[in-house]
């Protein structure tokens, strides 16, 4: 881990030049694939950016990015490809800009979903974040925007907001620096397996939905024991998504296993 | 086998949703917020109760009743006024040194080493002095608009933007995030059509793109406030001239936001029938923006891509307008007869021929209309006092003597005001009209956005011209 980098080193150029090796956008034999997820306007491009060295257009409203940018860098040993996915408030609706997000993470499959929450906004931001950890079990949370959540005097617990989520947190700034070396190093151990999350699952449930969606949880894991997302699809089912009935029909569930062991 | 095991699991669904009822979606989006609420209350620590007095104080005069709209008016005032002011002295400089300086030691270097006539007016006379007109005309005015615009983007001003806006689009039967669509357009048409996927229903998104194209974009502002300085700010003394010539431009801009919002109206009257959906916008915290790394990456990202997108088109374009000025056919050029054939109709709008030959050679880029126009002007009236040749485009290092050029080509203050109108209202460039293409997967809705501003600007402009003429 990388408790010992101070804060100084964070936005040092020469630490991070060591280390990190920005691929801008040559991105062909990926180790990891790793997705940027988050609600709009929380800073995703501008993380991605810093990542990749490419200059994704930022701007401080709501919806700019609108398609799914792609880039990539060293880190180590291991390159990465990584995602910059159009921000959304959840994962449960159905427009264009929101599909990107939810089908990429749902059938793309990523090694490592980074999501980038407002640490000045964290409740309206956990909505998101509770349901892409329905999806994926491997995650980190970038807890950026630290700089305006301390302006607004605003603190994060982080140890219980990571124990609570069971994924681990990244304070950041990303604008200033902030905190990335640490984000690099964490997305690593996470996907190398060093880190092994045990992702939040929404409990706040009535009885009989919960058992409806344990049944079925149930049947599609014996059907499918390698998806890793089951208790999603079948929370998807029972909302009645057309998208997700149909991936089903047309067997790209079963794809995604025989890839998942390839 | 798989088959069946899907099968299975839809029934299975389908008899669980019986079960659970039809409520589903609101117990599960309740169980999310419940368990996002129980977190934030475990690890949030607020001094006070998160301080954004600052934040709200701003947005109740930024979006106020009374504020709103002077507001944003005296805001891109500021920024016009700064670009028509600040690009004047620069744009000289750029064209004594790449016009006065540079070409004719290119044509002397030529010259020494004996090419062709035609190779020579090929390459030097057309492609290196479109290529130098664009840069002389066009980067001084974007390296100024551009960090501006980003700056207030960074600020976080567009969503308030959006804000005051909203209510009038859905009035017009349009989406209110179309409002952040039309800023993206002022930008760029073309991102500004892709930006319209934040619109979730189709109705409403295809409105979107079809009118994005009265939003003034990149390649034509620097139109508008060349016109405006040479015909409307010299209506008035020269201390007032900038003031004069920004408001001219700002009332073309708002026309452009008043015939959105008409023909959002009338599209939603007509063939785009249907509701107005609701949604929330987020408006953001008030970020201060990080000035020298805006200037940057705005100067970077903007500013070279726009320039560069524009030589890659004002070259061909430069070689196209050398040859058809070259090109005789019997006693005149290819040029003199298509100018003399299109005369007739522009005249009838308060053009002329050679304007609209302009605004064909130019449909790649709205940018090199300008000097699409002054090298077919002097083309075809042969000063050869002025240009240095057929097809060349000659220095021009004050919007004065750009003005005299115009005059002897028979321009008047109608045919001033009507291009400024036209370079709002005609179709858009070939990169935006695949872009509505590609977006719209349809060939009738591509050619419907083309073709109405096309029809409105004719429209508009003979009106204009009919009611000047009488007035006279």
């Amino acid at each position: 881990m990388s408790e010992d980098i101070t804060k100084g080193c964070d936005t040092c150029l020469f630490y991070n030049s060591a280390q990190l090796k920005k691929l801008g956008v040559n991105v062909d034999n990926a180790d990891h694939v790793v997705a940027l997820a988050g609600n709009p306007n929380t800073g995703k491009s501008t993380v991605f950016n810093v990542l990749t060295g490419l200059k994704q257009h930022t701007g401080n409203w709501p919806g700019k990015t609108v398609t799914r940018a792609e880039g990539g860098y060293s880190y180590g040993d291991k390159q990465y490809k990584l995602i910059d996915l159009p921000g959304t408030y959840s994962l449960l609706s159905t427009s264009e800009d929101e599909e990107v997000a939810r089908n990429f993470i749902l059938f793309g499959q990523p090694d490592v979903t980074v999501i980038v929450v407002d640490a000045s906004r964290l409740e309206r931001n956990l909505n998101l974040v509770l349901q892409v950890l329905e999806i994926t079990d491997r995650a980190v949370l970038c807890l950026n925007l630290m700089d305006e959540a301390r302006r607004h005097g605003i603190e994060i617990d982080e140890r219980t907001l990571s124990k609570d989520l069971g994924i681990p947190v990244v304070p950041t700034s990303a604008r200033n620096n902030e905190g990335i070396p640490k984000l690099i190093q964490t997305i690593q151990d996470v996907a190398s397996g060093k880190i092994i999350c045990k992702p939040h699952r929404i409990k706040s449930l009535p009885k009989a939905i919960s058992k409806a969606v344990d049944k079925l949880n149930t049947q599609i894991r014996n059907a499918y024991p390698d998806l890793p997302n089951s208790r999603w699809v079948a929370m998807r089912l029972l909302d009645g998504d057309q998208d997700v009935m149909r991936a089903l029909t047309e067997g790209e569930f079963q794809s995604l296993e025989y890839s998942e062991q390839g | 086998m798989s088959k069946d095991k899907s099968k299975d699991i839809l029934e299975k669904a389908s008899s669980l949703r019986w079960e659970v009822g039809d409520n589903f979606h609101d117990k599960l989006t309740e169980g999310i917020y419940a368990d996002a609420a129980n977190i934030s209350q475990r690890v949030e620590i607020k001094e006070g109760q998160g301080d954004y007095s600052f934040d709200r104080k701003l947005d109740r005069i930024l979006t106020s009743r009374g504020f709103g709209f002077p507001i944003m008016f005296l805001i891109l005032s500021v920024v016009l006024w700064l670009t028509i002011q600040g690009a004047n002295y620069p744009s000289g400089m750029l064209a004594t040194l790449l016009l006065e300086n540079i070409h004719p030691l290119l044509k002397q270097g030529v010259a020494s080493i004996g090419m062709i006539w035609w190779l020579d007016g090929f390459l030097i006379d057309g492609v290196y002095l479109a290529l130098a007109w664009v840069i002389a005309v066009m980067l001084p005015p974007m390296a100024i608009f551009f960090p501006l615009f980003t700056l207030l983007e960074d600020f976080g001003y567009l969503p308030r933007v959006a804000f005051n806006m909203d209510s009038m689009f859905r009035k017009s039967g349009a989406h209110g995030k179309q409002a952040l669509t039309m800023t993206m357009g002022w930008g760029c048409n073309a991102a500004g059509v892709v930006a319209t996927r934040i619109i979730d229903s189709p109705r409403e998104r295809l409105i979107a793109i079809i009118t994005n194209n009265f939003s003034l974009c990149n390649g034509r502002w620097p139109t508008q406030i060349l016109i405006a300085t040479i015909f409307i700010g010299a209506l008035v003394p020269s201390g007032w001239a900038g003031l004069t010539s920004t408001a001219a431009v700002i009332g073309i801009a708002l026309l452009g936001v008043v015939l959105m919002f008409f023909s959002s109206w009338m599209l939603s009257r007509t063939v785009l029938k249907g509701e107005v959906s609701t949604f929330a916008l987020e408006l953001p915290p008030y970020r201060p923006p990080r000035f020298w790394k805006t200037i940057y990456t705005s100067l970077i990202d903007r500013t070279l891509i726009v320039l560069w997108r524009a030589m890659l088109f004002a070259a061909p374009a430069g070689a196209v307008i050398w040859l058809v000025s070259n090109i005789h056919v019997s006693d005149g050029s290819l040029a003199n007869w298509s100018i003399e054939y299109l005369d007739g109709f522009g005249l009838l709008l308060g053009l002329n021929g050679v304007i609209l030959l302009a605004y064909i050679v130019a449909i790649p880029a709205n940018e090199i209309v300008i000097p699409t126009i002054l090298m077919l002007t002097v083309a075809n009236l042969n000063m050869m006092g002025l240009g240095a040749g057929e097809g060349v485009m000659f220095e021009l290092d004050s919007s004065l003597e750009t003005g005299n050029i115009l005059k002897a080509g028979g321009w008047t203050l109608l045919t001033g005001v009507n291009l400024m109108l036209f370079s709002l209202l005609h179709n858009p460039c070939s990169t935006t009209i695949y872009t509505i293409y590609r977006e719209t997967k349809s060939w009738k809705w591509t050619a419907l956005a083309s073709i109405m501003p096309l029809i409105l600007g004719f429209v508009v402009t003979f009106l204009v011209a009919q009611f000047w003429r009488l007035l006279r």
